[in-house]
């Protein structure tokens, strides 16, 4: 290419397009801007509605555990924690539970089986959180405090595990598990598309080498793939960030910062909205407005990110056949 | 979301090249084995589990059924075939898991709602609000009839909004492009997974604030929420119609926007029609935007854009938290018809989606054998 564009002259042709054309191609574009410009504008009135709470909270907004907001004593530091340890308790099920379900998927199950199984994965995308999270509270809640009494006793040499209550209901570990229910089918979708787009020709070199099944997928499809795990992980994480129903109706909001996630209450940012809202007055809700602007920044971030990874992975530029 | 149209591409590209290695199918060397783990583990795990340990328990000895049928599974595999083979079938049993696996909650979650919510479902709850039904009434009287209206007016209105937006902007980003697809395709995807409460916190802003919380701002707050996931898939089924379908137009004479309209998206409809689908059955069970935007309401108020309104999510969420009995069951009521909505839904746009760009459906085929009559007569 570089070779033609050295020996041809570059040639210019100009367009005359006619004026319905011009229109279209003006409303259209029109249409993109507007998807670009209420991104901003989320993120603007976000701001411009966060910032009496930021500049009376000061740096203090960032360290303060409490959410008091009327006393002038209110901060981040408690709920984020809360939203990260919720999320990272569902990508560490949710994660090895994608990736071999995904496997599954494109590898090992009956071709006749993959159209099926990859619908209802996605019909699982689909059920509303609210329906999650009601699951979650009547019907897995109490299964789970079993586990949660088990892991105490019998694994509490992990900090996280260590507990004082007696009642294992409401926690983050349990908020977590359904939050993780609900990150499962994106992870899975993305992973699934990755992995199935590995290259065949080096598939079949590795079977033609003599390995094995899962000596291929060993040391094929999930070298190739890894983006491609990184990627469905990280839009899983994002999700997981900012889900709000399920977790509000499983957790009972505590502000304290603490790594147990077996102890009772826990909190995450956006739940934190959903459920002072109501009860807030102008600068309380400037107050979660910042809150909000927080979540805002930090799943903009890790989607971004992620789509970055998930599209390199997919455009095959990681590998050359 | 991935759809059935990604998937359809996938399988197209793939399977041409996909269908030259076959491996063996599950026979009886490798299904013996798989048994006969199964039953040893189950025996030794019953008699050191519940016979001589203090252990009690069901999940307890399930998961101790499943790691010592790995572990047996994978020391018959290594005496028969060696190591290497031992490992290939030990990571098929643990992946084959992990795929089922996913399938129970699935299965738990559809069963449990309908198990709850059958019980007070009655024809009422369809047409009756909540105006003369308080607390303490039983769990049959009222109904969501306000919630549904809300809900269908709400979700429409995001559609008319969400619709002609995503879809204009998929149209710019296959069929027109330029510097400025680049950033509108990342920002789209960046949007996709924005949490559903900071749509809600920005309608909150810029309409609430000023006109007060009714339907149109929980339409709005949907359609910032529809409107990615809308562009993304008609973007993927827009990339679907053949070139030389475009090309063919433009070299008859065609302009661009008759190219685009008469060529382009008549051809990608059935996956359209997906697209707004999987949209709807997203924004249909949001709850989170709607907390902040539409106020709730116990009665019925069909003008969306004066006054507060109810949403089935948002009557779902308000009812489970009261502690009455006959309010929680009403509150799984409104769950299962909600549950219900999503998953119908869901099953029609699978079915239009199922099929390629260009597939006659069972209208188009009878249009075209109208016009073949015509033609002969």
């Amino acid at each position: 290419m570089i070779v033609d564009d050295l020996e041809q002259p570059r040639v210019t042709i100009r367009v005359h397009r006619a004026p319905a054309d011009r229109v279209y191609r003006m409303v259209v574009r029109l249409a993109a801007s507007a998807t670009l410009l209420v991104m901003g504008l989320i993120g603007a009135f976000l701001f411009a509605r966060a910032l009496p709470a930021l500049r009376s909270g000061g740096w203090r907004f960032l360290t303060e555990q409490a959410w008091t907001p009327d006393s002038g004593r209110f901060g981040i530091s408690a709920v984020l924690l809360g939203t990260v340890l919720i999320a990272v308790v569902a990508l560490v099920i949710a994660v090895p539970l994608s990736i071999g379900a995904a496997l599954f998927i494109t590898e090992y199950a009956p071709r006749r089986l993959r159209r099926p199984i990859t619908s209802l994965i996605d019909l699982l995308a689909a059920v509303p959180s609210l329906i999650y999270g009601l699951w979650g509270l009547f019907f897995l809640q109490p299964r789970l405090i079993k586990v949660s009494r088990w892991l105490t006793d019998h694994a509490s040499v992990v900090p996280f595990f260590r507990t004082k209550s007696t009642n294992y209901a409401s926690t983050t570990f349990i908020a977590g598990v359904v939050v993780s229910l609900m990150v499962v089918p994106i992870c899975t979708a993305v992973m699934r598309e990755v992995f199935s787009q590995a290259p065949v020709g080096e598939k079949e070199g590795a079977l033609a080498l003599g390995a094995s099944r899962w000596g291929m997928v060993r040391t094929v499809v999930l070298p190739f793939g890894r983006g491609g795990i990184v990627g469905g992980s990280m839009l899983g994480l994002g999700r997981a960030l900012g889900e709000t129903i399920a977790v509000s109706l499983i957790i009972s909001p505590i502000f304290v910062r603490s790594i147990h996630i077996l102890d009772g209450g826990g909190n995450s940012i956006s739940s934190l909205i959903a459920l002072r809202f109501s009860e807030s007055n102008t600068f309380g809700i400037s107050a979660l407005m910042a809150a909000g602007l927080v979540l805002f920044g930090m799943t903009l971030v890790v989607n971004a990110i992620a789509s970055v990874i998930v599209n390199r992975s997919r455009s095959g530029a990681a590998t050359e056949i | 979301m991935t759809t059935a149209s990604t998937e359809l591409r996938i399988e197209r590209e793939t399977q041409a090249l996909e269908d030259r290695v076959r491996f063996r199918r599950l026979d009886v060397d490798d299904a013996m084995p798989v048994c006969g783990a199964g039953l040893s583990a189950f025996c030794l795990v019953w008699l050191v589990y519940e016979r001589l340990t203090p252990l009690s328990g069901g999940l307890g000895f399930w998961l101790s059924w499943y790691g010592v049928f790995l572990a047996v599974h994978w020391l018959v595999v290594r005496e028969r075939s060696g190591p290497l083979a031992a490992a290939d079938r030990l990571a098929t049993v643990v992946l084959t898991t992990a795929g089922l696996c996913l399938l129970v909650p699935l299965t738990l979650i559809v069963g449990y709602t309908a198990y709850r919510g059958w019980a007070a479902l009655r024809p009422t709850f369809f047409v009756k609000d909540l105006r003369y039904t308080g607390s303490l009434s039983k769990a049959t009287d009222g109904g969501g009839a306000h919630a549904i209206v809300g809900t269908l007016e709400q979700v429409g209105l995001a559609v008319l909004i969400s619709v002609p937006l995503g879809v204009a902007t998929a149209v710019f980003l296959n069929e027109v492009g330029g510097r400025l697809a680049r950033p509108v395709r990342l920002i789209v995807d960046t949007m996709s997974a924005i949490p559903s409460i900071v749509a809600g916190l920005f309608i909150f802003a810029v309409i609430v604030l000023t006109f007060g919380q009714n339907g149109f701002a929980g339409a709005l707050a949907l359609s910032v929420l529809m409107l990615p996931t809308v562009t993304r898939t008609s973007e993927v089924v827009l990339r679907l119609v053949p070139g030389g379908l475009r090309e063919a137009s433009l070299a008859l004479g065609a302009s661009e926007w008759r190219t685009t309209r008469d060529v382009v998206l008549p051809t990608a409809r059935p996956g359209l029609a997906t697209a707004v689908i999987l949209g709807v059955a997203r924004a249909i069970g949001e709850t989170a935007p709607l907390l902040l935007t539409i106020g709730g309401a116990f009665v019925m108020n069909a003008d969306p854009f004066h006054g507060k309104q109810d949403a089935l999510p948002y009557f779902v969420y308000r009812l489970i938290r009261f502690p009455q009995n006959a309010q929680v069951q009403r509150a799984w009521t409104g769950a299962l018809v909600l549950l219900a909505l999503v998953l119908v839904l869901f099953v029609i746009a699978r079915i239009i989606g199922g099929r390629g760009p260009g597939h006659a459906g069972p209208f188009k085929r009878r249009r075209r054998r109208r016009l073949d009559m015509k033609e002969h007569a």
